[in-house]
């Protein structure tokens, strides 16, 4: 890198710690550096112990890996955390409100303020959700929404997790985890909970089913499986939650509802919360060789016998080229400027915008249009000639497929070393759920961070780690 | 609970009992071998057959040497019921069914496989059998402590033990099967040094022979054996405890179910041939038969039990 960027540290300003870390700074300086490098050790042989693990795609044996964990929380004040939820639930009502409008009156493309081809050629807008109306009116149950941070008061939203966003249980994993290692830290600093999480999830997935389900709604979460990279935290949740598990095999479709198999019979289920994608959930209706979902559901669905949450097609609202329409759509829907900001975004689909990105590719990130996960995608400043040059045929080759945007000067929080504090680059994904009455956000969310030096891509998958979330009681 | 879920809890914990099994027999056989034995090859070619897994093991090996099937019963990958596949199955169906775990059976369960994963990822060399044997062993018992201190005393439980008992019940069964020849009371052998040996061998493969003597007040022979051995309800891995066992888990099943359970009227039929008769019937009777018929009982219950609490579809 020729220009050497400053970057904005949460932690320590101007050499002392910033007034969110001021208590946890001087009790990490009373610390000894070969107890907290134990605790460390001791909190990886927790989570192998107690199979926190993910499982990476495209390896032959289905190896489980760990997350690493880092020791350091990341802190944020009160103040801090109140302007970010609030910024958080405007986005997350209007990206609702965008779902119902564009699968009923589609009022926004009249108005010419998104372009009717962004969903009309957009593979993940479900003509089938058309004319439909989920119970309670909620699409987006869970949405993670991710936000990065430059400045003190600089935050902007990467992208909208509107499908079935994961990573929840770290965030409750880590508070866990930090809680044994560190009890004194909790006494004398107080931390807003996260760990209502799970109750609160169940109780606006059972507010959400659908008019016709008498006594208490049966929720069940939907997992493709234990080979699934997320198997840890579906069945994390469902236990917490206090729910079944459930493959595709286990339901199937009796007197007009969806039933499990229990071993008493099958048993009428009225709320699922699916963690198998759109493509996947019917085999009837999307993929026909889907063996993961319940051929029939979208019939059961339409009939207004079953809430699926997240609601199919909610994808239509999250993808990178929808996503730079983002400030025009929470004002559209909320009247109001959007609290968050959106990250300048180039869409290559547009000649104009194509042009500035093939000239500057060394400078931006590009990214595709449905991508997630940090696959297929181009940091300019940090990739070789070479990768540069193949990216730019693929980009030219379908260029309304990728955007561009600047690299951020990405805030970092410090890790912890065999030599100490590391600034290391971090990003959030605070959760969000929403039911027919409200929205809630946990007070938190999951810190990712990317544990090599200099690296912006925090993604679990590229080798990122996390921290737990703090947020100040004041 | 789903049905899907007591199939798991029930395969997780015969997978469990049945690398304990394993590791008594192996046990068994290379105390045998090393202190009784003229002939190790026929003493290592014993436990192989009494695992029921003569087949497989000839196909991979000429001859029968510890180091060989310690290999093929511990850590042989494609061996389905090597102690490192049986453990793997394990933790899956533990995975599988983790919502209905607590979290220290999850957790003991899980360290089982990273611990025995581990421990056999390389040919054990002969002085290292014994400690591998008692980590399996020693894994087996936490797991069996963390469901015993921890969970719920419900269907859950019901569907973990009675995998437990029927596989154990079909571990002893075959152990006898295997033995029956040296079983038989036969005057003319009575007494043999031949004898003796299969007797050790059998007692020690269900970790009996201390129990044996502690328990068992008559005369160090066959028939007081095969007594122990199925009839005795006292001893954890007789038959009779086993179907006693299996009898009271599914009666409580079928108490909390309510109806009629076809699994539980065939598991009392069962405990009736194995409980409160007298051991010369069953030498009248003929112990081959009598075993066989245990053993097709056994996998009789279970097709019935995964039937009734529809664990597949």
């Amino acid at each position: 890198m020729d220009k050497p960027k400053t970057f904005f540290n949460e932690m320590i300003g101007n050499g002392t710690p910033r007034a969110p870390y001021a208590k946890y700074g001087s009790w990490f300086s009373a610390q000894n550096g070969d107890r907290l490098a134990q605790k460390s050790q001791e909190a990886e042989g927790f989570f192998r112990r107690a199979g926190i693990t993910f499982n990476v795609y495209g390896q032959a044996d289905a190896e489980e890996r760990l997350i690493p964990f880092d020791l350091v929380p990341r802190i944020l004040s009160n103040s801090e955390w109140t302007k970010l939820a609030k910024g958080v639930e405007q986005r997350v009502r209007a990206i609702n409100a965008f779902l119902h409008d564009i699968y009923n009156r589609q009022e926004i493309l009249r108005a010419g303020v998104v372009p009717t081809r962004l969903i009309a050629q957009n593979d993940a807008f479900l003509p089938q959700m058309m004319d439909f109306v989920p119970p309670g009116g909620v699409y987006t149950h869970i949405v993670g929404t991710d936000i990065v941070r430059t400045g003190a008061d600089e935050f902007f939203v990467l992208e909208d997790n509107a499908r079935t966003p994961s990573g929840v249980s770290y965030m409750l994993e880590n508070r866990e985890t930090m809680l044994q290692m560190f009890p004194e830290l909790f006494s004398q600093i107080k931390v807003q909970r996260v760990s209502d999480y799970p109750k609160n999830l169940r109780a606006s997935l059972e507010a959400s089913a659908p008019p016709n389900c008498e006594g208490r709604p049966f929720v069940v979460v939907l997992t493709p499986g234990i080979h699934n990279s997320a198997y840890y935290e579906h069945s994390f949740l469902a236990d917490q939650m206090g729910v079944e598990l459930v493959e595709g095999h286990d339901l199937r479709i009796v007197d007009g509802k969806i039933a499990v198999r229990t071993t008493r019979g099958y048993r009428t289920v009225d709320v699922i919360y699916r963690r198998v994608d759109d493509d996947f959930l019917d085999p009837l209706t999307f993929n026909p060789t889907s063996m993961l979902g319940v051929p029939g559901i979208m019939d059961v669905y339409r009939a207004g016998n079953i809430t699926i949450a997240n609601a199919p097609g909610t994808g239509v609202a999250d993808d990178k080229a929808i996503y730079s329409y983002m400030p025009q759509i929470v004002e559209f829907y909320t009247g109001e400027k959007a609290i968050l900001k959106n990250v300048e975004t180039h869409r290559c689909s547009e000649p104009e915008a194509l042009k500035y990105v093939l000239d500057n590719l060394a400078d931006l990130v590009v990214k595709e249009v449905h991508g997630s996960g940090g696959y297929g995608m181009l940091v300019g400043p940090a990739a070789s000639r070479q990768e540069i040059e193949d990216f730019r045929a693929k980009l030219k080759a379908r260029p309304a497929n990728y955007i561009a945007q600047p690299t951020l000067s990405l805030s970092t929080v410090p890790i912890f070393t065999d030599a100490g504090l590391a600034p290391r680059h971090v990003d959030l994904r605070p959760f969000a759920l929403m039911s027919p009455g409200s929205v809630d956000i946990a007070p938190g969310g999951l810190t990712r961070v990317a544990l090599t030096e200099g690296s912006l891509v925090v993604n679990s998958s590229q080798g990122g780690g996390t921290k737990d979330t703090w947020v100040l009681e004041d | 609970m789903l049905g899907k879920t007591a199939g798991g809890l029930y395969w997780m914990f015969r997978g469990l009992e049945r690398a304990e099994n394993t590791a008594r027999l192996i046990e068994a056989g290379f105390r045998i071998a090393l202190t009784r034995s003229s002939d190790p090859t026929s003493d290592w070619q014993s436990v192989i057959v009494t695992s029921a897994q003569q087949g497989a093991y000839l196909a991979q090996y000429d001859t029968y040497t510890s180091q060989n099937v310690c290999d093929f019963l511990l850590r042989e990958p494609s061996n389905p019921s090597s102690v490192l596949s049986v453990v793997k199955a394990a933790r899956d169906n533990a995975r599988l069914v983790r919502t209905a775990l607590t979290t220290e059976v999850w957790c003991a369960v899980n360290e089982t496989w990273m611990v025995l994963t581990e421990l056999l990822k390389k040919p054990i060399a002969e002085e290292d059998v014994p400690q591998t044997l008692e980590a399996i062993r020693q894994q087996s018992a936490l797991v069996r402590g963390a469901l015993h201190g921890t969970m719920l005393r419900n269907d859950i439980y019901n569907f973990c033990r009675l995998g437990t008992f029927i596989e154990r019940a079909d571990s002893t069964a075959r152990i006898i099967d295997v033995k029956y020849h040296a079983l038989l009371p036969s005057p003319s052998f009575v007494g043999s040094r031949l004898d003796n040996v299969q007797w050790e061998m059998v007692l020690r493969s269900v970790s009996g022979h201390r129990s044996f003597r502690h328990a068992v007040e008559g005369e160090y022979n066959a028939a007081n054996i095969v007594q122990f051995l199925m009839l005795d309800a006292r001893f954890p891995r007789s038959l009779a405890f086993c179907a006693a066992a299996i009898v009271e888990n599914l009666d409580l099943l079928a108490q909390d179910y309510g109806g009629e359970s076809r699994s539980l009227a065939a598991a009392q039929a069962m405990l009736g041939r194995c409980a409160g008769r007298d051991v010369s019937s069953i030498f009248e009777e003929g112990l081959h038969e009598y075993t066989t018929q245990i053993l097709r009982d056994l996998t009789m219950l279970g097709a019935m039990i995964e039937q009734q609490y529809r664990f597949i579809q």
